[in-house]
């Protein structure tokens, strides 16, 4: 019989920690590897139709998060975690986020702030408010607005275009001013086929509705985020076009326009479900997704941007502590609902 | 029946049962046994024998301390060597008695057995379970008499037999139900009326289907009820498995019997039928040896205070390096340093795992993924407490419930930050607790 004491490891090789000793095996790395993965359809996509000049912008600003956050982290003392591929995610969700033929510079100014004023200086992964992608993104359009609203159509080779939204907004006003056939022309052609392959300017991430679609499934099929988030936005979004559709089809894009459209998609699977910045509980995700696209329907519908998707996101984002307070579930047995302070 | 029974959240993790097709084998005799007196929640166990003393198997070694406390016999015949004391699970010392064994093996004259429990009083049964000094067999070794005995003004009206054992890799109950299903449907029916409890359940989860169609065939004609419930850790909770069987909640705080409810352990009822019908005390106990580097994992019939090392002898040795050696299961068992702790009466099983089955466990910020949360049977938020903890926020941490954590490990299993959530839970519960206390001793003095 084997002598139960050679085969130990040595007592200070023995490790003895608190159970629970077996783990699921999860990690950070694998969640932020399979999210980057979903977006390659779209990626694809976007190489596809705007070819090379999408793919640099992709890998610079993949590039340069993964730089910035390597750089951060010596600067201010902190182990280097480029591992869990949180930076690498940034950099792609950013480089989504904007036109194809950004500028080199522009991907490294939106890649510092992104990392450094939206992740870092919060103390790295996990304690940022806002999504970093967005953060970049949003002081970009604030700081060079002329660069963030150069948009291409695909296939006409670097002609700068509107985005459909941009187009339908500058007819709307058109058409408040009397001038209404351009735009009553427009919504009864509406080339849905065309939006939902990404035959559509726009930022390079916002295009083919159907590579988003297909990897925002996937997303909630693995259950990476909580599928009350894009679910509820996209309704909300919907019902709030609808509304306004219904009453006035002359002025209005249908609802389908408005799903299909912009960064809507984009934004509902990969920005605003991001965990980190959104709430916990079921319900705080429910509010926080409908608060979404109220704010997304009101600016479309009545505001001066074109455009509001990010800006939803990150002012729900801001929200987000409050609604995980207010929505704490009761613990099993707990007789009532416990006021929970801050 | 086809309803699913099942409780809020919980994980599915690897089986890891390499054990459950393997007959329980005793155990032979050894020549030295180390009985610690403290190995029940409670007072210590007060020596009623001198060093030199020769004892019989069954003898009465100490006498509890205290009504919450154990009676503790001879696991063999021989001497006692020495009154010293041993390592236990958690790595501080027990008072233990050490029995030299005279390899003879005699047995006391047992203890009349009641054949008539159908009739006898409540009370002699009672009785009989506190001198055979009866613990809770499956978790935490609560003297058993005590929780038979619910304050005036409970009334039990359902008992609940824990047969789920949903910790990977054990199977001793498994195996006892397998082999004794009689004795401990009788021993089910004996508890059932020290507590006049009218409905019996039996709680097995479906990953026993052997077990679960014995029972049932078995108790048939008896009044005790068989139930298969959905595979989910830690469905042997007893929050948990008290919530699958009746949907009673029991009250944040509070225990079963706040509900109606006693669980037991079929380790534990069938504990009490050999003390009831063979007069026998508690000296033994099924153990599951096992675990990828474990030679041939096994269940084995122990004698309180055979040590660790014996039980691993048993079954064969080591084949590889084991590099964890766990005292229970690897959900909520101790990591112990040392084979030479002694097998006690909650000792359900042994568990070596090699160093390709640990995870590193570098923890990192959270990503308030909520993984955590949606696992937590107890319906807390780890996520949040943990960081409140982290930031030693123990009086907030208070508020959201932190006490009702069970540390059944549900979070930390399936956190991917790999976050240290049971220790955090454990470290605010010690630090309430004690708050508590001087806040109570406070007011009285
Ligand atoms: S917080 Fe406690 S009860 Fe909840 S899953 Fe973690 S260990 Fe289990
Ligand atoms: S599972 Fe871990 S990372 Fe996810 S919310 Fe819970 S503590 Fe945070």
């Amino acid at each position: 019989m084997t002598d139960p004491e050679i085969r130990i490891a040595g007592s200070e090789r023995l490790i003895v920690s608190s159970s629970p000793h077996f783990h699921s095996g999860a990690s950070v790395g694998n969640i932020m590897l399979l999210v980057i993965l979903t977006l390659l359809p779209a990626c694809l996509a976007a190489v596809y139709h705007f070819g090379l000049p999408a793919f640099r912008v992709l890998a610079l600003c993949m590039l340069f998060c993964v730089g910035g956050e390597a750089f951060f982290s010596k600067c201010m003392k902190k182990p280097l975690e480029i591992n869990d591929f949180s930076a690498l995610l940034t950099g792609l969700l950013l480089g989504m986020n904007l036109p194809p033929g950004t500028p080199s510079w522009i991907c490294l100014v939106g890649s510092l702030i992104a990392i450094g004023i939206g992740k870092m200086v919060y103390g790295g992964i996990g304690y940022n408010p806002f999504n970093p992608a967005l953060v970049g993104r949003a002081a970009l359009l604030v700081s060079f607005p002329q660069v963030m609203n150069t948009w291409q159509t695909p296939g006409l080779d670097a002609m700068s275009s509107a985005t459909p939204l941009q187009e339908l907004g500058l007819l709307q006003q058109n058409a408040l001013a009397g001038d209404g056939a351009a735009l009553r022309e427009f919504l009864q052609n509406i080339p849905y086929r065309d939006y939902l392959l990404g035959k559509m300017g726009g930022s390079l991430g916002e295009t083919c509705a159907l590579a988003l679609i297909l990897g925002g499934l996937v997303l909630i099929a693995l259950r990476i985020i909580r599928w009350q988030i894009p679910v509820f936005m996209l309704a909300t979004v919907a019902a709030c076009s609808a509304l306004a559709w219904l009453a006035k089809p002359d002025l209005y894009a249908p609802p389908q326009f408005h799903l299909l459209s912009g960064g809507l998609l984009l934004g509902a699977f990969f920005m605003a479900s991001d965990p980190v910045t959104s709430p916990m509980s079921r319900l705080g995700a429910t509010i926080f997704a409908i608060g979404c696209g109220l704010i997304i329907s009101a600016i479309r519908l009545w505001g001066n941007y074109p455009e509001g998707v990010s800006f939803a996101i990150l002012i729900m984002n801001a929200l987000t502590p409050l609604l995980d307070r207010a929505t704490a579930g009761k613990p099993f047995g707990a007789q009532k609902k416990v006021v929970k302070n801050a | 029946m086809s309803k699913i029974f099942r409780f809020y959240g919980g994980i599915h993790p690897q089986d890891a049962k390499l054990a459950s097709h393997r007959p329980i084998l005793a155990a032979p005799l050894l020549e030295k046994y180390t009985v610690p007196l403290q190995m029940h929640i409670g007072a210590p166990a007060k020596s009623l024998v001198q060093k030199g003393q020769k004892v019989l198997r069954g003898q009465l070694l100490a006498e509890p301390g205290s009504y919450v406390s154990a009676a503790i016999h001879s696991p063999v015949s021989g001497v006692i060597k020495e009154q010293s004391s041993c390592l236990s699970v958690s790595g501080t010392q027990w008072p233990a008695l050490i029995i030299e064994s005279d390899g003879e093996d005699q047995s006391q004259e047992p203890m009349p057995a009641i054949s008539d429990w159908q009739e006898a009083d409540p009370a002699l049964l009672l009785k009989r379970v506190a001198e055979a000094g009866i613990v809770g067999k499956g978790g935490a070794a609560f003297p058993t008499h005590v929780k038979l005995a619910p304050p005036e003004g409970k009334s039990i009206d359902t008992l609940i037999i824990n047969g789920v054992e949903c910790e990977p890799g054990l199977s001793a109950d498994h195996r006892l139900m397998l082999e004794k299903p009689e004795e401990i449907i009788t021993g089910a029916l004996i508890v059932a009326r020290i507590l006049k409890a009218k409905n019996i359940y039996l709680g097995i989860e479906n990953n026993k289907p052997d077990a679960l169609k014995l029972m049932r065939d078995k108790a048939a004609h008896s009044a005790l009820q068989p139930r298969g419930l959905k595979v989910r850790y830690p469905q042997g909770a007893e929050k948990q498995l008290v919530y699958a069987l009746t949907k009673r909640k029991v009250p944040s705080g509070g225990l079963p019997m706040d509900v109606g409810c006693v669980v037991q352990n079929v380790a534990t009822v069938y504990a009490i039928y050999e003390a009831v019908l063979k007069g026998k005390p508690l000296y033994e106990r099924v153990t599951t040896v096992t675990g990828d580097p474990v030679v041939n994992p096994g269940n084995f019939l122990l004698r309180i205070g055979s040590s660790y090392a014996d039980a691993l002898q048993l079954a064969g040795g080591l084949k590889e390096e084991a590099a964890k050696i766990i005292s229970g299961g690897p959900m909520m068992g101790i990591a112990v340093y040392s084979l030479d702790i002694p097998v006690t009466k909650n000792c359900s099983g042994l568990m070596f795992l090699s160093s390709s089955q640990l995870s590193q466990f570098q923890s990192k910020a959270c990503i308030r993924c909520a993984r955590c949360n949606d696992a937590c049977p107890m319906q807390l938020m780890p996520s949040i407490l943990s960081t409140q903890i982290e930031n030693e926020r123990f009086e907030l941490a208070e508020t959201w419930n932190v006490l009702d954590c069970i540390e059944c490990g549900c979070c930390a299993y399936v956190c991917p930050a790999k976050r240290p959530l049971v220790q955090h839970m454990r470290r605010a519960k010690t630090e309430v607790i004690a708050k508590r206390q001087s806040e109570a001793a406070k007011k009285t003095s």
